[in-house]
């Protein structure tokens, strides 16, 4: 340690980490120009430890801080607490058994991994989906956005102390996954969008279900207006936290709400229209500072915007069949199996081997809540992809972390990890 | 006329006994006082939240806290390997200690009017117990509310010591916050006594609250209660603080579990986490009664039928009633504010306020005192109070434009400020390299060290 300079120390190959405290310690009264620190010996930053048991940081993110007195100076977020290996895990599953594997990783906004790993099967199989089978995803798909920010509102709030914020989300998340529970018969982990359309159609009165969300939704977010965006304390402690600008953003390839936030109006539900995004009128919104004032602000209004484009599913949902009638992709009607041969040939052949899918690559992308969640899917022809990965928005945003949170203080690096909002499952996969 | 009239004639056996009631009465009320306001504040927040709340352990939940309680006696006393064994033992005993002492100089009955004769001050808070005319709050000393201020810079120790002496780093960070606080709004809350001492005339509580007894047959007007002979301004500086001062949102920082985990307590266990928990939920009942107390005119209140001691009491808990409310309310709906913020609040925002208030209040009080013509009046009060104002604004005006510098400003000062915020043209946004701790994999030597 002695010999060490504390450039070399510092240097990020030759990691604060790793070294003990007490040298780290002394690294930092040597004169450094790169963080200037000047304090005096038993003055310096210390290091903290915050995670993976910590009441705020989402699950099992652990943050390394440097600590100056209460400023946040470096930090790194360390992951890997919840690896599961999941993308392994899908190369033994058949591609219909896939988005059981795949909606376990945002166990937030479970369709979206089902939705992104479907759309890739059916670029490479080259089915055609109904079009009632695309509005459905795209109903349920929004609905699920509004119970993802719905939760980022209540942690929100909690993470910066307004803790009855926590149980009205939650409270309003309800309603939500009241309605999928009696679309899909889960709360979560769904496994309803499958490859060929979704798992089964809406239930009869889906429409008076979706009418009461939308009846009540709409007071429930101006009372939290109330509560919290007009909160001159609330606005103290968000507004110029955690500021990012839009080519550092783009520079640390975030998505989602974090870059919408710079004012950089990418939504790849605009920009790269895929299901019928195209054919809904809805509007993308856009911050102005990047700050977390803005990152919040942008998920509530989401809120809005997705109960816009609800409210049309409702109205233009066309009818017709619910998934392809592609017998090799998706199974056959129960009924037909009594009756026909070929409808329990097709049934058996695709719950024991799975339906093979042309060899190739494709990448596929959707805006789920938290920005762009994209799936890389590699198949040789086999009953079972060879490779899956998953670009999960999380993953990637967690990285503009240490450089939003550099400069706060340690209530503002709570407000920062939240208004991320990543979800570890999807970060660790 | 402080002093209580029991010792008047000298102190025999009699007193004494009727001293040892009073403590005792005092103490076990304040105990149970607090099991219930554990209930109370959980069975409201619950239903500001939309939840049940405790339902389980007696009628509506109503021995929960007794369970609670009886629980932690059970449980492991857990004691950290680096934490200093005298301190960390001693610290829960100051909290408790200190929230019990305060308790003592409220009032919290005695009859200040006199139903028999409308429009007399009445027996001037007394009331008789066996054949003995005593007053309802266990002492009176002649230093009175000075004892409150005393108690609350104490109890910051017990704060202190506990998270200094647990070892460990959340706790160090809370109790450095909780020294900085109790500190920052020890200045305001007791500006905002002396506001009330102006006005009064006294430190003594009982002789606080006789002053605010009307001349009306019902006693208590609220044109009589310092509340508004002060002129709300003390009382909100007081309320503010008072919050502060026992780090109840949103000013609870040093307990912010968001950020500290448990804060100063995270290491606790046991009983004497639970005497943590006991004093501070006691100092909210005593704050609330203080303010009752100073600002409300305390027990003072319409007597009407029956039990003439009795009533007073009621009005009394009446309204320690309506501050607990308030402060579960401010816990249900207020964010937490931030350390830089918490700070800025008291040194730029209430000080200034309650040192121009005491002026006025004090140029007012010259006055009366001096009996001086109506035209004196107007100018030495309206002339002073603008001079005062002028002054007082400029100073304030300076130091909230000493707000609005970067919050990190004094770690970053003589640094090229570009260096530090990210600005639009920040080329193609590159991000220094030095901000993310870099090397350490999960697994490998967290920032703990070897130490």
């Amino acid at each position: 340690m002695s010999t060490a300079t504390a450039a070399a120390i510092r240097r990020p190959a030759d990691a604060v980490l790793r070294i003990s405290e007490e040298a780290a310690l002394e690294a930092a009264v040597v004169e450094d120009d790169t963080t200037a620190v000047t304090a005096e010996p038993g003055d310096g930053p210390m290091l903290i430890n915050m995670g993976p048991q910590h009441p705020s940081t989402h699950g099992v993110l652990r943050i390394a801080m440097e600590l100056q007195g209460e400023t946040v100076l470096r930090s790194k977020p360390i992951i890997g607490y919840l690896h599961t290996g999941m993308e392994k895990t899908a190369e033994d599953l058949t591609f219909l058994q896939g988005p059981t594997n795949v909606t376990r990783m945002d166990y937030a906004s479970p369709l979206f991994t089902e939705l992104v790993f479907c759309l890739a099967v059916e670029d490479l199989l080259g089915t055609e989906i109904p079009p009632r089978a695309t509005w459905i995803r795209m109903l349920m798909c929004e609905l699920n956005r509004m119970s993802s920010h719905l939760l980022f509102l209540a942690t929100n709030g909690m993470d910066l102390g307004a803790v009855g914020m926590m149980l009205y989300g939650w409270r309003e998340r309800e309603e939500i996954l009241r309605f999928f529970e009696s679309v899909t018969g889960l709360r979560m982990n769904h496994n309803y969008i499958r490859p060929g359309g979704v798992a089964a159609d809406l239930p009869d009165g889906w429409q008076d279900d979706v009418e009461h969300i939308l009846t009540v939704l709409p007071d429930r977010l101006e009372q939290f207006d109330t509560l919290m965006t007009g909160q001159p304390i609330w606005r103290d402690r968000t507004q110029g936290v955690g500021v990012i600008t839009a080519d550092e953003a783009i520079a640390m390839s975030a998505t989602g709400p974090l870059l919408r936030s710079t004012g950089e109006a990418w939504d790849l539900r605009r920009t790269m229209p895929y299901l019928a995004y195209d054919e809904v009128d809805f509007d993308v919104v856009v911050g102005a500072y990047g700050d977390t004032f803005d990152r919040y602000s942008i998920r509530l209004n989401e809120i809005r915007e997705s109960m816009r484009i609800v409210a049309q599913c409702l109205d233009k949902m066309p009818k017709g069949p619910y998934r392809t009638e592609d017998r090799k992709v998706t199974p056959p009607p129960r009924a037909r199996i009594d009756e026909s041969m070929e409808a329990l040939i097709h049934h058996f052949k695709i719950f024991t081997e799975g339906f093979r899918v042309p060899p190739g690559e494709t990448y596929v992308a959707v805006e789920s809540p938290r920005g762009e969640l994209g799936c890389y899917l590699v198949s040789d022809g086999g009953p079972k992809p060879q490779r899956v990965h998953i670009r999960a928005p999380s993953f990637v945003n967690l990285q503009s972390l240490p450089h939003l949170m550099y400069g706060g203080l340690l209530a503002d690096a709570i407000a920062i990890i939240s208004s991320v909002d990543p979800i570890m499952g999807e970060v660790d996969r | 006329m402080t002093g209580d009239p029991l010792f008047a004639d000298g102190v025999d056996w009699g007193d004494i006994g009727i001293m040892g009631i009073k403590i005792g009465v005092a103490f076990a009320a304040l105990l149970v006082a607090t099991m219930f306001m554990i209930w109370f504040e959980r069975k409201l927040i619950s239903d500001m939240q939309h939840r049940i709340g405790p339902n389980v352990a007696g009628p509506w939940g109503l021995l929960q806290a007794l369970a609670d309680g009886i629980k932690f006696f059970f449980k492991e006393d857990l004691r950290p390997a680096n934490a200093d064994p005298l301190v960390f033992r001693l610290a829960p005993y100051i909290s408790a200690v200190t929230a019990f002492v305060a308790f003592a100089i409220v009032p919290i009955g005695g009859v200040f009017t006199d139903p028999a004769s409308p429009g007399a001050v009445g027996r001037g808070g007394t009331v008789t117990l066996f054949g003995k005319e005593t007053i309802l709050q266990v002492a009176d000393p002649p230093v009175g509310i000075l004892l409150l201020l005393a108690m609350s810079s104490v109890a910051v120790y017990g704060v202190m010591l506990a998270g200094w002496s647990s070892g460990s780093k959340y706790p160090l960070i809370g109790s450095v916050r909780a020294s900085a606080q109790a500190i920052s709004y020890e200045a305001a809350l007791g500006m905002s006594v002396v506001a009330v001492v102006i006005a009064a005339g006294s430190l003594s509580t009982q002789s606080i609250v006789a002053q605010q007894v009307g001349g009306t047959w019902w006693g208590g007007s609220p044109d009589d209660w310092f509340l508004l002979t002060t002129g709300i301004v003390p009382f909100v500086v007081f309320l503010i603080s008072a919050t502060a001062e026992l780090n109840r949102p949103p000013f609870d920082l040093v307990e912010a579990e968001q950020e500290l985990v448990g804060g100063f307590h995270t290491e606790y266990s046991s009983i004497r986490f639970a005497l943590f928990f006991l004093a501070e939920f006691m100092n909210v009942i005593t704050m609330s009664a203080i303010m009752v107390t100073l600002f409300f005119g305390g027990p003072a209140g319409p007597i009407f039928f029956g039990l003439t001691w009795l009533w007073p009491t009621v009005w009394f808990l009446a309204k320690v009633l309506a501050f607990l409310f308030v402060f579960v309310w401010f816990r249900a709906t207020l964010p937490r504010l931030r350390y830089d913020q918490l700070m800025s609040l008291g040194w730029k925002v209430l000080i200034p306020v309650m040192l121009f208030w005491l002026m006025f209040l004090g140029l007012r009080q010259l006055v009366v005192d001096q009996g001086w013509s109506t035209l004196q009046k107007v100018v030495v009060v309206l002339g002073l109070s603008a001079a005062g104002l002028a002054l007082g604004w400029s100073l304030l005006a300076a130091a909230l434009r000493a707000a609005k510098r970067n919050t990190a400003g004094e770690y970053f000062e003589g640094q090229d400020p570009e260096a530090v915020t990210p600005t639009a043209d920040a080329p193609t946004g590159s991000v220094p390299a030095d901000r993310a701790l870099a090397g350490a994999s999960p697994g490998e030597a967290g920032p703990e060290g070897e130490s």
